[in-house]
């Protein structure tokens, strides 16, 4: 702290250039490699998530099927929605909020660099953690929501719940410290000129899912503790012999959890509120509009989430509310569809790879849109609750409205990461397996939830009239994990080989196309000066701006410099929780004090001080 | 802490706001906390005279013994702001008697919390025994563990100030030690009222 | 550096004096010992909003000049009152679902 004073004294300094090697990687602070990093990772849990459904797949292709158990079953399915969710979903949203927010904004880095480092690290060790468990042999078996009593000690006594009590604390301080980081990097960081209406639509929406994460977060953290002491510490919060209420799980998992909808989805909204412009060649039509939309769309969505327990006996009372609210949060989603085939609208359109997965965003998830205005309805969902016609819901969001989204930001801006185009014939084939996989598996679900399958059951039997739309839904899931293997291809190839882009390869209108591609490690060698929306697409605004972005400066602009002490503290922190397993009261404490140990270092170590040994 | 400085330092302390962003981002996480605290305090409420069996809270309270420890959190955040003020003003005399007060203060409210678990743990009530005992003490357990906290982060800031290496330029990391400790005690205020008084 | 900026915040309009948070404190002292007496004077159906008032009260005192809120930037109180309302909605949402709706006679 002391040796701020010092250096500000000569803000820039000799040439420093960016550290290369692993241990580079290990101590970054850089917000781009941190992004780089939350990628990489999600796609890695993508693929095991993705073989989960495989496997899952597989077992229903037939009826009474006994490719695997229904234990092991039970775990796949638990396993599948939880890492796509907390390790897949979220984390590759945040791996662009990384990467792009600080460059849209025109900032060097985020707020808090080292923070920024210790949310990744402590996500890759959740996440291993929480996978950990297939090596026991005890991966959590009770579906990603968890519902009390069926997690007490009584009902699972293994360590498979315990693992995924433990795991989800841990990915939870992840996202609170991304919200607080980022909430405070787009507020204080933005270039002159970024006014908040001015940002792009992507900041924008990370904004708004950072609010999401600060405040929904803390509640499903409370809730996981309560359960971890009634399985470690024999409390009684959802004991019903004591008077608890298995149902107040459900009400705190869902105030938490249907935000978290919007926290998955927000982004991927983001994403293409920037790719149809820049791809239609026209403004985003109604900016404020969509601005609004999404914002309400945050707020709306903390007072929606009993519509996930019409069938827990809640009364008409408490029903009616929940049906209204749900029905209008659809309106703002519904104005943000018809801004972006408004903007399209009459707009020089280039069918490149990243708007076509935007256009089948826009498309698939007002299919997913729909069907979840139908089980707003508190007594058409009593028919729909836990079949596969809310499988085929979800995944419509999710995979049609996320995942498409987070594909389209890859193309996008791929070539600012690395300085390459993606190959557009393999992107071609990544798109349309994408789109006719997807559609093959999850259309059909909405038949075989009507005829009546349920959700988390390993074998249906051959009466119910559900095997053809089964064999549909396993075919187009292979046909999914064929398209992710061309778009990891894609990747891996693009990276090394692929045609060299400029500063800005699609004629984009935002900030971080001022910069060259790949961006130096300070982004911006002084701050540019921003006068509108669109500042790339006016001539003299372009020219000032790139004036200042593209040229080379004398001496760098001073950056902290690289600490080990985020890893260490998220190991400490995943070590604390891990020993929770223990039940034994004072043995997460060893790994509290190597954590406090670690932060102590953390406060007192100057992230300038690699410029005073180079003096 | 150093993490502010990172930014201060950035292109000559510039923010767009002219806010300091680690204080800025401090009061987005108490915002996080009120989320927290939200939680376990709506846990509380409604399993408020939801236990089947004792013993209850009308039974064990002991409202004198809690006027007392909440009093003297109340007066350790008047000690707190006056820390903040000799800090500002570059007197080391008055940070480190005022430090000194508020983790006092702080060490004795954890004293009465200490002596008031146990208390109660004789009279029957463990963290087992019913609903009152799970969501009393995970309430109130929490709130006490961010006041120890609260007592080493101040103690770490009494022995900078007793080293001299507390000087009016660093009273940014007492105004922030000072909003946690505040937000620590207004949540204590929430919990007199809601968990104690109410019944 | 300008450290000096750093330790004084800034747009703090003026710095409260000594004996400002002396009287604060008094303040906060008083509505404590007014909310205890409300407690052991039982006052039936008044007594429940009567302690609500005065813990809010002493919670927008400590928030408004302790932690300084109302003289520093709108931006802190903002993403303050961020989590602090969607808490209140919180705490007030589930106190209705479990405690006033199931008793309105209507319920399943």
């Amino acid at each position: 702290m002391s040796v701020a004073t010092d250096t500000a004294a000569a803000p820039h300094t000799a040439h420093h250039g960016e550290p290369t090697g692993l241990w580079s990687w290990i101590t970054t602070v850089d917000h781009k490699r941190i992004g780089v990093m939350y990628f990489l990772t999600s796609v890695f849990f993508l693929l095991v998530g993705g073989l989960e459904a495989l496997l899952i797949r597989i077992q229903l292709f037939k009826p009474e099927n006994d490719f695997i158990s229904a234990e092991l079953y039970n775990q796949l399915f638990t396993m599948h929605g939880t890492t796509m969710i907390f390790l897949v979903a979220m984390p590759m949203a945040v791996a662009f909020f990384n990467y792009v927010v600080p460059l849209q904004i025109g900032a060097r880095d985020v707020a808090f660099p080292r923070l920024n480092a210790l949310s990744y690290w402590i996500y890759l060790f959740g996440g291993l953690y929480l996978n950990a468990s297939w090596f026991v042999g005890a991966a959590p078996n009770t579906s990603w929501v968890g519902y009390a009593n069926l997690t007490s000690t009584q009902f699972s006594p293994g360590l498979n719940v315990d693992f995924w009590v433990l795991g989800l604390s841990i990915l939870g301080v992840s996202s609170i410290m991304g919200g607080v980081n980022f909430i405070t990097t787009i507020i204080n960081l933005r270039a002159p000129g970024m006014k908040l209406m001015r940002m792009p639509l992507f900041t924008w929406m990370t904004f708004v899912t950072s609010f999401l994460l600060i405040t929904a977060l803390p509640v499903i953290a409370v809730a996981l503790i309560m359960l971890a002491f009634d399985r470690f510490f024999s409390a009684n919060f959802f004991n019903v012999a004591a008077g608890g209420d298995p149902v107040l799980w459900q009400h705190l998992f869902w105030i938490f959890g249907h935000p978290e909808v919007y926290i998955l989805v927000l982004p991927a909204f983001g994403v293409i509120s920037d790719v149809i412009p820049a791809f239609s060649r026209k403004p985003l039509f109604g900016y404020p509009v969509v601005v609004y939309a999404g914002v309400l769309i945050g707020f709306i969505g903390w007072g929606v989430w009993s519509h996930h327990m019409f069938t827990s006996g809640l009364g008409p009372i408490a029903d009616s509310f929940f049906v209204a609210t749900t029905m209008i949060i659809a309106i703002p989603t519904g104005v943000k569809i018809f801004n972006w085939m408004a903007t399209m609208w009459g707009g020089a359109i280039r069918f490149t790879t990243a708007m076509n997965f935007a256009i089948g965003l826009v498309a698939l998830f007002t299919v997913g849109g729909l069907s979840g205005v139908m089980h707003a309805s508190a007594p058409v969902d009593l028919q729909q609750h836990d079949s596969y016609f809310v499988v085929a819901h979800f995944h419509y969001v999710i995979v049609g409205g996320i995942l498409l989204g987070m594909f389209s930001g890859l193309y996008y801006w791929f070539p600012k990461v690395t300085g390459r185009y993606m190959s557009e014939k393999l992107g071609a084939w990544h798109f349309w397996s994408t789109l006719i996989g997807f559609n093959l598996t999850f259309f059909p679900m909405h038949f075989s939830g009507m005829f009546g399958m349920p959700r988390r059951t390993w074998t249906y039997q051959s009466e119910l009239g559900v095997e053809f739309y089964n064999q549909l839904s396993t075919i187009g899931g292979f046909m999914l994990g064929v398209s992710t293997l061309i778009m990891l291809y894609n990747v891996i190839k693009s990276a090394r080989s692929g045609a060299p882009a400029g500063s800005n390869p699609w004629g984009a209108p935002t900030l971080e196309w001022s910069i060259p591609s790949p961006p130096h490690h300070y982004n911006f060698p002084s701050l540019p000066e921003v006068r509108s929306r669109e500042p790339m697409w006016h001539d003299a605004e372009r020219e000032a701006i790139e004036a200042v972005t593209l040229a080379e400066p004398e001496s760098e602009p001073v950056m902290p410099g690289p600490s080990f002490w985020p890893i260490v503290v998220a190991s400490g922190v995943t070590a604390t929780w891990a020993l929770v397993m223990t039940g034994v009261w004072w043995v997460p404490l060893i790994g509290l004090a190597y954590t406090t140990f670690g932060v102590f270092m953390w406060a007192f170590e100057d992230p300038f001080k690699h410029l005073k040994s180079s003096h | 802490m150093a993490e502010a400085a990172a930014v201060a330092h950035d292109d000559h302390h510039y923010t767009s706001t002219g806010l300091n962003s680690w204080k800025l981002g401090f009061w987005t996480l108490i915002g996080s906390e009120c989320l927290f605290f939200g939680t376990l305090i709506s846990t509380y409420m409604v399993y408020k005279g939801q236990s089947i069996v004792g013993p209850f809270s009308g039974e064990i309270f002991d409202i004198p013994l809690t006027t007392v420890s909440t009093f003297v959190l109340l007066m350790s955040s008047l000690a707190m702001v006056l820390a903040l003020d000799g800090v500002q003003r570059g007197s080391r005399k008055l940070s480190m008697i005022w430090l000194g007060v508020v983790i006092l203060l702080g060490a004795t409210f954890l004293g009465f919390q200490v002596y008031e678990f146990s208390h109660f743990y004789h009279e029957g009530l463990g963290l087992d025994t019913n609903l009152l005992g799970s969501s009393f003490y995970v309430l109130t357990g929490f709130h006490g563990t961010h006041v120890f906290f609260g007592v080493v982060w101040l103690t770490t800031l009494w022995v900078m100030s007793a080293r001299g290496k507390l000087p009016p330029s660093k009273a940014l990391n007492v105004e922030i030690a000072g909003l946690y400790w505040h937000f620590v005690d207004i949540v204590w205020i929430v919990i007199f009222v809601l968990v104690y008084l109410i019944q | 550096m300008s450290s000096h900026a750093d330790a004084h915040g800034h747009g703090e309009g003026g710095h409260a004096s000594v004996g400002f948070y002396w009287a604060i404190g008094g303040i906060l002292a008083v509505l404590t010992a007014l909310e205890v007496a409300a407690y052991y004077m039982e006052l039936g159906a008044v007594e429940v909003p009567l302690l609500l008032g005065l813990s809010l009260a002493k919670f927008v005192i400590v928030v408004m000049f302790f932690m300084h809120l109302k003289f520093d930037s709108k931006l802190f109180t903002g993403v303050f009152l961020a989590g602090m309302v969607l808490a209140i909605f919180m705490v007030s949402a589930l106190m209705l679902l479990y405690h006033v709706v199931p008793g309105l006679g209507v319920g399943a």
